[in-house]
């Protein structure tokens, strides 16, 4: 199961949306394969019996009244972005030329 | 050096309380300290401009009669992980370099309408991915017993700022052991409460299943303290646990083990552990026996597989949680020679931004999250979550507090492990099965190894919401040992005085 191929690992850097140089996905095929062989070990336990848990605490879905709240205002929220035109985020295209 | 940075928050706030100290003299005092010995400390990563005018402010509102809370005019260091309006917030990552948040985390609004001074933000691993702040994209912070040796991770930024006195406390997350690690290796305190207790609003998340924050600190009171101001519901946290708290620092003050019964689990006091690490574990485990507690021995056979079940829980959520940096709403954007789509933008951008051990996680979260491993990986390891929480509960079902070491080692040379990604996750086996959980967890300095004189910690766990029973036996522990060694431990620190930092910036240590 933890066979982890250089052409996978560049797989998911495209998943991920990291532009990884070759080095990188050398590297990350070896040291990914290390780290998959010793966390497979959870499936010596794991077994079909077992309910699985997402979350340590108990919760419920905490709901709430839909009003307006005190929140970001515009130009808050604009104030980190790269670039913006005052009252939206700017980003190049989607699509590229052969799209 | 100055008295007033030697001074626990608690007697610092009962000088300031009775006028006998001004909030500015405090901060000025540890303002004065970060400037002679941060430079080789490494704790900040930003210090706060604003801190004399904030601490100026509490004096007149002190003067003015206005009710102030506990810790009103003490100064607090602040993890970068935590939003800072007006402060950069890096989370340790060059992708946020520079980054100033429009809104401050709930910790933090708690910290600064108790009064509280913010001095600045500590270092850590980027986005506390780490257990030696080696993974920081500005630099390693030094341990302050050593120069040489890792102050832990990934809030060692934190825990370093606190014991070098830069700062009487701080705030720090724990995800499987960042608050806690780090105090073990600087002589300090540091507490990971229940999760949901604190809430999470502002904290740049890493995984949201395990994420929590907590209070660093030199003594059990301070943190305690702390933990009083930062406690609570807020409706901005989804995971916020509803009820009221009691009082943490009447846990203290009332400290009492007569009568407590505390597990020792056995798995986790093996010959994997350093032998002075084991010895002041069970030095103080005899001192606690002397004086009342009951000592037992539990078994949590599951506690082996929690590392497993982490370093896959973890990347998957951090894969997804660290998504949001795509170069669009804040941080860095880095355009390709050339230009590019929307996506090579994000893909380029994530590539200069992102340090190693970020790009590992992601990259192995991805594959763990990937159509068709689903249920090996994370689902397999939701299910060992679920027999560590059995572990717990059969254990708590017997005994009041567990007690482990908080780590297998001392503090290791900066460099050692940084290249070895698997040794370095073992240094979380004794704190991961907490957030596993979802239990509070507190380390508490138990002496110094003998082998290396380096800091020791010990480690209490509590059932979920008990966080309490933590304070009374770290308390109780701490009076008990300060006794035996006529003083704090980091009054056995190395004075880091400013001969030894000039011979460090020249190189010579």
């Amino acid at each position: 199961m933890s066979e982890i191929s250089a052409e996978q690992v560049a797989h998911l850097a495209n998943l991920a949306r990291i532009a990884l140089t070759e080095e990188e996905i050398e590297h990350l095929t070896t040291e990914l394969g290390q780290i998959m062989q010793a966390v497979e070990k959870v499936s010596e336990v794991a077994t079909p019996d077992v309910v699985p848990t997402s979350h340590p605490i108990p919760l419920h879905n905490p709901l709430r009244e839909d009003v307006p709240a005190d929140v970001l205002s515009v130009e808050q929220a604009l104030s980190g972005a790269p670039e913006h035109d005052g009252t939206r985020f700017v980003v190049s295209a989607i699509l590229g030329e052969e799209q | 050096m100055s008295d007033l940075i030697r001074l626990s928050a608690a007697d610092l706030a009962a000088k300031l309380a009775s006028g006998e100290v001004s909030s500015v003299e405090a901060t000025k005092a540890h303002l004065d300290r970060i400037a002679n010995v941060d430079g080789a400390v490494h704790a900040f990563l930003h210090v706060n401009a604003e801190a004399l005018e904030t601490a100026a402010d509490v004096d007149r509102r002190r003067a003015a009669g206005e009710e102030l809370g506990p810790l009103a005019g003490v100064p607090i260091a602040i993890k970068d992980v935590l939003v800072t309006k007006g402060m950069p917030s890096t989370s340790g990552s060059r992708i946020l370099e520079g980054w100033i948040p429009p809104y401050d985390a709930t910790p933090v609004r708690k910290v600064r309408e108790a009064g509280m001074v913010p001095l600045g933000k500590t270092n850590m691993d980027e986005f506390a991915m780490g257990s030696s702040t080696e993974h920081s994209a500005y630099g390693p912070t030094h341990n302050p017993w050593d120069l040489d040796r890792i102050p832990g991770g990934s809030g060692g930024g934190s825990a370093a700022a606190v014991a070098a006195f830069e700062a009487p406390l701080a705030l720090g997350s724990d995800t499987g052991g960042s608050i806690r690690q780090p105090a073990h290796v600087t002589g300090t305190v540091g507490t990971k409460p229940t999760y949901g207790g604190v809430s999470r609003y502002g904290s740049i998340a890493l995984a949201s299943s395990l994420d929590q924050i907590g209070p660093v600190s030199r003594t059990v009171l301070d943190a305690a303290l702390l933990h009083d101001v930062i406690a609570g519901h807020d409706p901005h946290d989804q995971t916020s646990i509803p009820e009221a708290w009691p009082s943490m620092a009447e846990a203290v003050r009332r400290a009492d083990v007569s009568g407590l019964r505390i597990g020792v689990v056995k798995e986790l006091d093996s010959d994997g552990f350093q032998a002075g690490v084991r010895q002041r574990f069970h030095e103080s485990l005899e001192l606690l026996q002397a004086n009342g507690a009951e000592i037992v021995e539990v078994s949590a056979p599951n506690f082996e597989y929690a590392i497993a079940a982490y370093y896959l829980i973890l990347p998957a959520e951090a894969s997804s949680n660290l998504a949001k940096f795509d170069s669009v709403r804040f941080g860095l954007r880095v355009v390709p020679e050339g230009g590019g789509t929307v996506e090579e933008v994000m893909a380029a951008t994530r590539e200069a931004g992102f340090g190693p051990e970020v790009k590992r996680r992601i990259i192995l979260g991805t594959y763990a999250l990937s159509a068709g491993y689903y249920d090996a990986y994370y689902g397999s390891a939701q299910k060992v979550r679920t027999l560590v929480q059995q572990d717990f509960d059969a254990a708590f079902a017997e005994v009041d507090v567990l007690a482990t070491p908080t780590a297998p080692t001392t503090a290791f040379k900066l460099g050692e492990k940084l290249h070895d990604p698997l040794s370095m996750y073992l240094n979380d086996v004794a704190t991961i099965p907490a957030n596993l959980a979802g239990v509070p967890g507190i380390s508490v300095p138990a002496g110094l190894a003998p082998e290396d004189g380096l800091p020791v910690g010990i480690q209490f766990l509590a059932p979920a919401r008990e966080d309490a029973r933590l304070y009374n036996v770290g308390g109780a522990l701490e009076a008990l040992l300060v006794d035996r060694w006529g003083g704090p431990l980091l009054a056995q620190a190395p004075d880091l005085s400013t001969h030894e930092l000039m011979a460090t910036e020249e190189g010579v240590v």
